[in-house]
C-alpha cells in the first residue's frame, strides 16, 4: 500500500463541552485530490485547522511522510510544505503579482545590494512569478499590475499559484470557490487539477457536490467529529454522498450503503445496499 | 478539448490610463504642484527665485518630517494624531537637557530622539498588544505628551541654547541660493524611507498590513512587529523633526507643533495616499507638503491674506480624498 503523504490518526479537539474533533483519521495519498466534505459543524474546519497548525489537537497524531509532526503554527506547517490557499482570497490587492507571490519571502539582490542594503531582486522574482503563472497556464497581461485589477478568479489563481509555488508536500484549499461565479469556479478546478497533474497532492474542502465530483479522486465524509467514510466519486451517487454524510447512510466494512435513518433515506431518494458499482 | 485559460480580463487603454493616474502614483499631486507653481509664477516675479524656493523647503521641512512619520502609520492603515506633540517634547527634553543639567548637546539630542521612539513604541504597543485603535491611542497620547511638555517646561521657552542643537538651521549656498542643512536633511529622509518602501522586503511588508492585515499574516509575515517597528520608526523621526524645529527657531518652545498632526495628515493625503492603508508613496508626501508651503507662500507673496491659504488647503483636502475614493471604486 502506498505511504499516506499527510495522515492523522485519532485527533481528538474540545471546546470546552463541545468536541469539534472525536478521534477523527485522514488520509491523502500521493497525487491525489482528496474531498473533505461534512456538514456544518461536522469537524471539517477543525480537522483542516489541525492539519495546518492554525490549532493544536488536544489528542491524536499527524504524521507528514510518515514522521509524526506538531505544528504550532501556520507558520510552521507552512514550513514543513504544506500550502493552504483560503476562501478569502487571502492576497495584497494592492500589491503587485510577483510581490504577492513572494509576500513574506522576498528575495533579495545578491551581493552588497542585498546584505546591507536589503534591496530586492524585483526582477529575479518578476520572471519567477511568470514561469509560476505559465506553469499553471494563468494568463496575465502584465505582473506589475496590482492584484486588485484582477478578476476574482485571477486572483484565486495568483493564490493557488503561489500556494503550489511553495508547498513541498501538500496545498490544501479551504473552500476556493465559494467565493466565485460558475465560470471562475471553473477555471479554478482546472488549476486544482494541474496543481495535482505536477505531482503535488491537494485536499480541497468544499460544500458544492458538483466540484467535489467533478475533480476528486476520494471523498473524505466527516460527521460529527470523525471521518466516517472515504468513497471514490464513481462508486457512489452524489445523493447517497449526501445521505452518508447526514446520517440517513452509513458505508459497511465491505464498503457498502447501509440505511440507517429509514425516513431520511427515502426523503434522500436512497436505498441502502448499494456497494461500489457492479457488486451491489 | 483545450484547457481554459484564465484569461486577462478586456480592458481600455483609456481605463488602464486612468487607473495609472488615480492610484498609487504621484503623478496627480505632481499636476497639482506644477500647476500652482505656474500660477504664481505668473503672478509674481518673487516667486520662482532660488531664495524663494529654498524659503519654501524650509517652511515646510518640520512638517514634511513629521508627514514621513505618518505616511508610514497611514499606510499601515492607522492614524497619528500625537506626532506634532511628541514632536514638542521632543524639543523641550533635547534643549532644557542641553541648556539647564549640562548634559553635552550631542547626547542631549540622542535623549530626546530617545524619548520621542520612546512615544512612538508606546503607541505601537498600545496599538499590537491591548489592541486599542489607533486613532484612540494617539488621541490619549496627543495628551499626554502635551500635558508632559508644559509640565516639564514650567511654560517656559527654552533659549540660549549651544549652537550644536542650532546646526542644523545653518546654511551653504548652491549658486547664489542658499540652503539649509535642516532642508538637505528632510530630503534625505524622504529619500531614504521612499528606498525602504520600495525596495525592501520591510517596506512591502508595510504595504501588506495596511492593505489586508489577515493575507499578511497568513503568508507568515509578523504583522504585529511590522507594526511596532512602523510606531517607533515614526516616533524617531518626529524627534528628528523636533531637532529641525529647534535649528529653525533657535529655542524650545512649548506651544511649538500644536497643528502639526493635522497639517502632516494634509500633506499625506494631499500626496494622494490612501487613509484606508495599502496605497501611497512617500513622496507623494514631500509633494503634497509643497503644495501646502507653495501655496502659503505664493498667497503671501501676493499679498492675499494667509486665512485663504487655509480655505484652499481645506478644499484641496476634500478634492483629494474624493479622488481616492473614486479611483477605490473604479477598480471595484
Amino acid at each position: 500500500m502506498t505511504e499516506p503523504v499527510l495522515a492523522a490518526r485519532g485527533l481528538v479537539k474540545r471546546y470546552g463541552h463541545v468536541t469539534a474533533l472525536d478521534g477523527a483519521d485522514f488520509e491523502l495519498l500521493p497525487g491525489e485530490v482528496l474531498a473533505v466534505i461534512g456538514d456544518n459543524g461536522a469537524g471539517k474546519t477543525t480537522l483542516i485547522k489541525a492539519l495546518t497548525g492554525a490549532i493544536v489537537p488536544d489528542e491524536g497524531e499527524i504524521l507528514l511522510d510518515g514522521r509524526p509532526v506538531s505544528f504550532r503554527s501556520p507558520l510552521e506547517a507552512r514550513r514543513a510544505g504544506i500550502e493552504t490557499v483560503y476562501q478569502e482570497l487571502a492576497v495584497a490587492p494592492a500589491l503587485d503579482i510577483a510581490s504577492n507571490l513572494f509576500l513574506g519571502r522576498e528575495r533579495r539582490r545578491k551581493g552588497v545590494l542585498g546584505s546591507v542594503l536589503r534591496m530586492l531582486d524585483k526582477p529575479g522574482m518578476r520572471a519567477e512569478a511568470a514561469r509560476h503563472m505559465q506553469d499553471l497556464k494563468i494568463g496575465i497581461r502584465s505582473l506589475t499590475q496590482p492584484v486588485e485589477n484582477l478578476s476574482g478568479g485571477q486572483r484565486q489563481g495568483v493564490a493557488v499559484a503561489r500556494a503550489a509555488a511553495w508547498a513541498r508536500h501538500v496545498v490544501i484549499m479551504d473552500e476556493p470557490t465559494a467565493a466565485l461565479g460558475v465560470k471562475e469556479s471553473a477555471q479554478v478546478l482546472d488549476l486544482i487539477r494541474r496543481v495535482r497533474d505536477r505531482g503535488l497532492p491537494v485536499v480541497l474542502i468544499s460544500h458544492n457536490m458538483p466540484h467535489v465530483f467533478e475533480i476528486a479522486d476520494r471523498i473524505h465524509i466527516q460527521r460529527l467529529g470523525r471521518r466516517v467514510a472515504v468513497v471514490k466519486p464513481g462508486d457512489h451517487a452524489m445523493s447517497e454522498v449526501v445521505a452518508i454524510m447526514t446520517g440517513a447512510l452509513r458505508v459497511d466494512e465491505r464498503d457498502r450503503t447501509v440505511v440507517v435513518d429509514t425516513q431520511a433515506a427515502q426523503a434522500a431518494g436512497v436505498s441502502g445496499e448499494q456497494g461500489p458499482k457492479g457488486t451491489a | 478539448m483545450t484547457a481554459p485559460t484564465i484569461a486577462p480580463p478586456e480592458r481600455s487603454a483609456a481605463t488602464a490610463i486612468r487607473q495609472r493616474l488615480l492610484t498609487g502614483s504621484v503623478v496627480g499631486p505632481l499636476v497639482a504642484l506644477l500647476i500652482a507653481c505656474a500660477f504664481f509664477a505668473t503672478q509674481t516675479d518673487r516667486f520662482l527665485t532660488g531664495g524663494n524656493l529654498s524659503l519654501i523647503i524650509q517652511q515646510v521641512m518640520v512638517v514634511g518630517t513629521l508627514a514621513i512619520g505618518q505616511t508610514l502609520i497611514i499606510l499601515t492603515a492607522g492614524i497619528d494624531l500625537a506626532n506634532g506633540a511628541i514632536m514638542a517634547f521632543g524639543t523641550i527634553v533635547m534643549t532644557k537637557l542641553a541648556v539647564e543639567s549640562g548634559l553635552p548637546p550631542l547626547l542631549a539630542v540622542l535623549a530626546g530622539l530617545a524619548v520621542c521612539t520612546a512615544f512612538g513604541l508606546a503607541n505601537g504597543l498600545l496599538v499590537t498588544r491591548v489592541p486599542l485603535p489607533p486613532f484612540i491611542v494617539t488621541l490619549g497620547m496627543l495628551n499626554i505628551a502635551f500635558a508632559l511638555t508644559h509640565l516639564y517646561s514650567d511654560e517656559q521657552t527654552v533659549t540660549g541654547l549651544p549652537p550644536e542643537l542650532t546646526a542644523l538651521g545653518n546654511t551653504f549656498a548652491i549658486g547664489d541660493t542658499q540652503v539649509t542643512y535642516g532642508s538637505v536633511v528632510t530630503i534625505a529622509l524622504f529619500l531614504l524611507f521612499a528606498y525602504l518602501l520600495g525596495q525592501t522586503a520591510w517596506g512591502k511588508h508595510v504595504y501588506a498590513v495596511g492593505n489586508n492585515a489577515e493575507a499578511a499574516r497568513l503568508t507568515g509575515i509578523r504583522t504585529n512587529r511590522v507594526l511596532l517597528g512602523v510606531y517607533a520608526t515614526a516616533g524617531l523621526v518626529y524627534g528628528i523633526a523636533g531637532l529641525l524645529l529647534v535649528a529653525r527657531t533657535g529655542v524650545g518652545d512649548p506651544q511649538a507643533g500644536q497643528t502639526d498632526n493635522l497639517d502632516s495628515i494634509t500633506a499625506v493625503v494631499l500626496g494622494g495616499t490612501s487613509l484606508f492603508g495599502g496605497r501611497g508613496l512617500i513622496l507623494g508626501t514631500l509633494i503634497g507638503a509643497l503644495i501646502v508651503g507653495v501655496i502659503r507662500n505664493g498667497l503671501q507673496l501676493i499679498g492675499v491674506p494667509s486665512i485663504y491659504q487655509i480655505l484652499i488647503t481645506g478644499i484641496l483636502v476634500i478634492l483629494a480624498v474624493t479622488v481616492d475614493q473614486i479611483s477605490r471604486r473604479r477598480v471595484k
